[in-house]
């Protein structure tokens, strides 16, 4: 065997462990899962009817349309408080790593204590939350615990947890737009507010589309969240009145509390395809490329 | 090029099977006879201690046996037993509670308690009826060590602010009530401060309303076979289920998640009342910085019928253990339920024995904590849940329906008994 063979044998055998983790931990179950979706709870051969059932459950579809508003909410708000505490940060000359580490910290924060901490706020009776509307005389909110109001509520709580993310991948963005097309739109006689949305907001796109993509998968996947801010003393996640539920906290319903595998196979097999066809859209329309 | 490939699949298939070899630990190091057996339970920090005492007692007794107690939190028990199960990597004895045994056996997760280890006969002559709610076509999975039923606890402090009798609690539900109210106290914004009864559903409250409000109204709640549910047959079940739902909205004696949960306000002193099962007593007596008492729940009128909820954790051996490991597991079961444990789990964990034989043990009888749960014991139902979980999902989603969005109780009452006899139908339709 020639040196290079030999060399080359050595790199494909440390590569080989990695592969068969991937294959393992991550393929295989995939596949499984796909399979399962495919097979009746009880035992027996391929079958449609875990995806027929899955049409026709109304708490499904209302767990697609919650995903849907976590989505539209979370993500451009996120993104847009982002944008402008980095704009804000950048204007600051001294001490920048403060404001940049006090935006940040919730982001790097264990997600169950900020759901908690959250929770104790929302409380309706001994909250703080109506503690302080009530300063300004607001009846005190019911939050989690009305269906109408609590779905937002979980938002703001992933908002105020992503938007420091969000902040500093902007920062990044911010430095990375050349100087010299500002200072040269100042001398043509742009304003702060054509300047920004002429040149910094264009050169920004790919940091746009970065956190776009990302913000959309997560706020796809939100459980954490969910979980602790409505499961708990025996009620389930997703309440009340599956007011906040997610395709992800359904699935997981489906999966550990009925114990039907076969079905919750099903339901991540959609959210599986939502998230394909949602990235692929997105990376579709967001990418466009800025000559100048 | 074609060597190269060559030689890259036989490292490949090479590491494969080291893997593969690796996977396949080899089991059971050491002495031929030793056994080493798994018991898994939810994490309750009384019993998780008791066990361990249990288990180095066991272990001395049986030398060749070693049992390793394993446990998890209980919002991820059935998760991880599930899990585990599917996977073939479960715990040889697992505990469970009586109302997820339907689930677990249609899953397949157990087998059948040996005849020749202990008959049907047998063990309906060791335990208490109560238990029998555990049997399933004519066959018992499982074996409980103890049993639990609900009584009501009272805070004397509160009571004594409030200007009631400390030592009086209430005998009917009007009574209870009438002091719930005086004992509540809100906010200027109207917000709770003080509870006067810890209403819930998702705690004891649901299993008080479907064994005890509904009995006392004259209902029996389920028919004889489990199969159908008889809450609406006649008008007064409505009458009940009115009742019970209006102490939270017309009477605003108490909200389900004040402080988070209702043993957790009573334990902070901020409720005046609540009904709770003996397996609190310990963690009551622990964090409860007040004189409390207890008392036997009450009843519709004075003198009226008595009705109590009895439930019980229980402990089943896996369905595939055989051969030594079985005998092993049988004989740590044994253990687990002879009358000498179930002393020593009164007395460490505080739920009550289940076998026949301590019936008229006065030493529990008469003990002013214990005593209550006993005699509600002998008026006790163990409900038969299909899937205990769903039942009590649907329960509280309906009654959000009337508290959160204002739908009449008449009609979502009518449509929560359809769904309650929904879960059972779908149950049985598909065994």
């Amino acid at each position: 065997m020639s040196l290079k063979a030999r060399r080359t044998m050595i790199a494909y055998s440390f590569l080989t462990i990695p592969l068969l983790f991937f294959l393992c931990i991550r393929i295989f179950p995939t596949v499984y899962a796909f399979s399962m979706s495919f097979s009746p709870q009880y035992g027996g051969s391929f079958t449609l009817e875990n995806y027929v059932k899955l049409w026709h459950d109304q708490v499904f579809w209302k767990s697609v349309w919650n995903t849907c508003k976590y989505v539209f909410i979370t993500v451009p708000v996120q993104m847009a408080i982002g944008l402008l505490i980095a704009i804000a940060i950048e204007r600051v000359r001294h001490f920048r790593w403060i404001y940049r580490m006090i935006y940040f910290l919730p982001y790097i924060t264990s997600i169950v204590a900020v759901s908690w901490v959250w929770r104790l706020m929302f409380d309706p009776n001994v909250g703080f939350l109506n503690e302080f509307i009530g300063w300004f005389g607001i009846p005190p909110q019911n939050w989690l615990s009305d269906p109408k109001e609590s779905l937002f509520c979980v938002c703001t709580v992933m908002i105020w947890q992503s938007m420091g993310f969000s902040m500093l991948i902007f920062m990044a963005g911010l430095k990375a737009v050349p100087k010299q097309y500002i200072e040269a739109a100042q001398m043509d006689g742009a304003g702060t507010w054509k300047w920004f949305w002429k040149i910094t907001f264009p050169l920004l796109n790919p940091t746009i589309v970065f956190l776009a993509v990302t913000g959309v998968i997560q706020s796809l996947q939100t459980f954490t969240q969910i979980q602790n801010l409505t499961a708990g003393s025996g009620s389930s996640a997703g309440g009340p009145l599956n007011s906040t539920i997610s395709i992800v906290v359904y699935m997981y319903k489906n999966a550990f509390q009925d114990f039907n595998m076969q079905y919750a196979s099903a339901v991540a097999v959609v959210l599986f395809i939502i998230i394909l066809l949602v990235t692929l859209l997105q990376l579709k329309i967001l990418n466009r490329n800025f000559d100048y | 090029m074609k060597r190269r490939l060559f030689s890259m699949v036989v490292v490949f298939m090479i590491i494969a099977l080291l893997a593969l070899t690796g996977c396949s630990n080899t089991k059971s190091a050491g002495n031929d006879s030793d056994v080493t057996i798994t018991y898994w339970q939810y994490t309750f920090p009384a019993k998780v201690t008791e066990i361990k005492s249990l288990i180095k007692k066991f272990e001395a007794e049986n030398p060749h046996i070693k049992v390793v107690a394993q446990d998890f939190p209980y919002d991820q028990y059935n998760q991880k037993v599930s899990a585990a199960m599917h996977a073939g990597k479960g715990p040889d004895i697992l505990n469970l509670y009586y109302g997820w045994l339907p689930q677990y056996v249609k899953q397949g997760y157990l087998q059948p308690i040996p005849q020749d280890f202990m008959s049907t006969a047998d063990i309906e002559k060791k335990y208490i009826p109560m238990i029998q709610a555990s049997k399933i076509d004519d066959q018992y999975y499982t074996l409980p060590i103890a049993v639990r039923s609900l009584a009501l606890f009272w805070n004397k402090e509160l009571f004594k602010k409030a200007g009631l009798d400390p030592d009086t609690p209430p005998k009917t539900w009007d009574e209870l009530i009438a002091y719930a109210k005086k004992l509540t106290i809100r906010k200027d914004n109207g917000k709770l401060e003080q509870e006067g009864f810890a209403w819930d559903v998702n705690g004891q409250g649901y299993h008080a309303f479907e064994e005890v409000l509904l009995r006392q109204w004259g209902i029996e709640p389920f028919s004889e076979d489990g199969k159908e549910v008889q809450w609406n047959s006649d008008p007064a079940g409505l009458d009940a289920f009115t009742y019970w739902i209006n102490m939270n909205k017309k009477d605003k004696i108490g909200e389900p998640n004040f402080l988070t949960d209702y043993n957790t306000a009573f334990k902070a002193g901020k409720a005046g009342m609540i009904i709770d099962g003996s397996f609190d007593i310990a963690a009551i007596k622990e964090a409860a910085k007040f004189n409390w008492g207890v008392a036997t729940l009450p009843v519709k009128a004075e003198g009226g019928l008595e009705a109590n909820f009895g439930s019980f954790w229980t402990n089943g051996i896996a369905k595939g253990v055989k051969g030594e490991r079985l005998k092993a597991a049988e004989k740590f079961l044994d253990f687990l339920t002879s009358e000498e444990t179930q002393t020593d789990w009164l007395k460490n964990v505080g739920e009550l024995p289940a076998s026949a034989s301590f019936a008229n043990d006065d030493s529990i009888n008469n003990d002013p904590i214990y005593g209550p749960f006993v005699q509600g014991l002998q008026h006790a139902h163990a409900t038969f849940f299909v899937d205990e979980a769903k039942e009590r999902d649907s329960m509280s989603a309906q009654i959000d329906k009337i508290l959160l969005n204002n739908e009449p109780i008449d009609k979502t009452f009518e449509s929560l008994v359809k769904e309650q006899q929904q879960i059972r139908d779908d149950y049985f339709n598909n065994q």
